[in-house]
């Protein structure tokens, strides 16, 4: 355990140590307000709850939080230091433990920041707050599946910007999978298993079910599956290819 | 005293189609500084990464200290201070934090960190820039940020990749009496291309070509293959005929490197 929180303190200040954190935390926020306010009118629908936060939030983790994933391992690769870390006394599970439990903590500040929006809506009415309780442990549970998707690519290549478009992708199909149009599309040809089982992979039904205000375990186990899977193939990809 | 610290046997990498290394044996005792010498892409690298675990190889086994590294690979990771080619750092992190962040990894705790990183600091010349960051240091001190973190935690074995690459001929100077003086108690192995510094630092001399050993032996011994009319650079006469290619006879590669 030490030795993870070894290489947690080190990847998290490392987020600090550039401007990358600022202009992160400040892009991430003014997009979520953009989102919340302009487009989904949240004071316009006279309702006293965080949706149109909630239902932006994926497609703002979609690109935002690649651009946290994309350095994780690319960049030890291109600066050479993984012959560093991989020789020194951790596991490659310590390694990529540390570095997701790093960079999730930095997103969940980032998804924590804004929590005003919250306040604003507690005074001005009264909503549900389990609801946006739930809402919030699904927004940090998909960003968690995302960074580990993200990691697991980081960790192919030496080029910060094939990791961020490649993730990108695949966090696109992730969610799009579950999506009204796409569901539709589909069920015109597709039998329902294929159908059905299109929804189940996808991230976005599962996120959608939790802003409905129940933390199903169903949900939870599916993001804990595709973080523990991505975190696995992770292990293996650095231990077959940490020389390349 | 003079027990074996690394004992090599039968080390052998394949890439591919590319034979690397092919079986090489290789036992290093404390108080032996080995320079591992030989041209551009003959395996020295490739060695070293085996010796440290960095890359798995295709066949043979690596035993630090006792202790075998493929089955235990996190005691013999104790055992033994690397500097990888190109003395790799975190460019954002200060010299401080990068070399606390070094004593942590080496299991060090509270203020045992702070003493680690106030001696090795000390023992390298690095207290002028301990502040600043990696990515504003020369190239000597980077090499030295590198072999600092190597040594901090005071190993019994240490494996350097080109230590003295980069710096100016004071630096180098410098470097060589550090190792010269760590030699007399650990086992150091080191990668290099210029063959004075055989002379300078090292017990023993290991000519590496085509990923195998073609000498073994100490600096006057590799000294001594030499043809004796030649006065000035007699190594790396020796170096010539024993890694030039596409030649069998040593007499005849001797007589064409000429």
């Amino acid at each position: 355990m030490s030795r993870i929180s070894v290489i947690f303190r080190r990847e998290f200040a490392s987020y600090f140590a550039t401007p990358l954190a600022g202009v992160f935390l400040v892009l991430f926020l003014f997009l979520s307000g953009l989102f919340t306010f302009n487009l989904g009118g949240l004071f316009d629908r006279g309702q006293a709850d965080l949706r149109p936060f909630f239902q932006f939030l994926p497609w703002l983790l979609l690109f935002l939080v690649p651009a946290i994933s994309m350095r994780l391992w690319a960049e030890e690769r291109r600066i050479g230091t993984i012959e560093l870390l991989t020789t020194l006394p951790f596991t490659l599970t310590d390694l990529v433990l540390g570095k997701f439990l790093a960079a999730w903590a930095f997103a969940a500040v980032a998804i924590l920041l804004s929590t005003p929006m919250w306040i604003t809506v507690a005074w001005l009415g009264s909503p549900d707050h389990g609801v946006i309780i739930a809402s919030y442990c699904g927004g940090l549970l998909m960003a968690g599946s995302f960074l580990a998707v993200g990691g697991c690519i980081s960790a192919t290549t030496k080029n910060q910007v094939i990791a961020f478009v490649v993730c990108v992708v695949a966090c696109f199909l992730l969610l799009i999978t579950g999506f009204p149009a796409v569901q539709d599309y589909v069920s015109g040809w597709a039998p329902s298993a294929v159908v059905e089982s299109l929804a189940a992979v996808s991230a976005l039904s599962h996120f959608e079910s939790i802003l409905r205000g129940v933390l199903d375990v169903r949900d939870v186990l599916y993001f804990a599956s595709v973080i523990a899977a991505s975190l696995f193939a992770n292990v293996l990809i650095i231990q077959w290819r940490k020389a390349d | 005293m003079n027990h074996e610290l690394i004992t090599a046997r039968g080390l052998d990498k394949r890439f591919g189609s590319i034979h690397a290394v092919r079986g090489i044996n290789l036992d290093v005792r404390a108080g032996e500084v080995v320079g591992f010498l030989g041209p551009n892409g003959a395996g020295k690298s490739t060695t070293m990464r085996m010796l440290t675990g960095f890359l798995d190889p295709t066949a043979g086994t690596v035993v630090l200290d006792g202790i075998n590294l493929a089955d235990h690979p996190m005691l013999a990771k104790r055992r033994f201070g690397y500097l990888p080619e190109g003395a790799p750092a975190y460019p954002d992190m200060r010299v401080d934090e990068f070399l606390s962040f070094i004593a942590r990894a080496r299991s060090f705790t509270g203020r045992d960190i702070k003493q680690r990183v106030d001696a090795v600091i000390e023992r390298v010349h690095l207290s002028s820039v301990r502040l600043q960051t990696i990515e504003t240091l020369s190239k000597g001190f980077k090499r030295r940020v590198g072999l600092a973190q190597a040594l901090i935690h005071d190993p019994p074995i240490l494996i350097l990749d080109e230590p003295t690459d980069g710096l100016d001929p004071n630096q180098k100077h410098e470097v060589r009496e550090l190792i010269r003086h760590l030699g007399s108690e650990r086992a150091v192995v080191l990668s290099t291309h210029i063959l004075e510094e055989v002379e300078a630092v090292c017990t023993r001399a290991v000519l590496i070509n085509s990923g195998s050993i073609v000498f073994d032996g100490t600096p006057a011994e590799m000294d001594a293959k030499a043809p004796r009319h030649i006065d000035r650079n007699r190594l790396d006469s020796v170096f010539r005929s024993l890694t030039t290619v596409d030649t069998a006879d040593p007499h005849t590669r001797k007589a064409t490197s000429r």
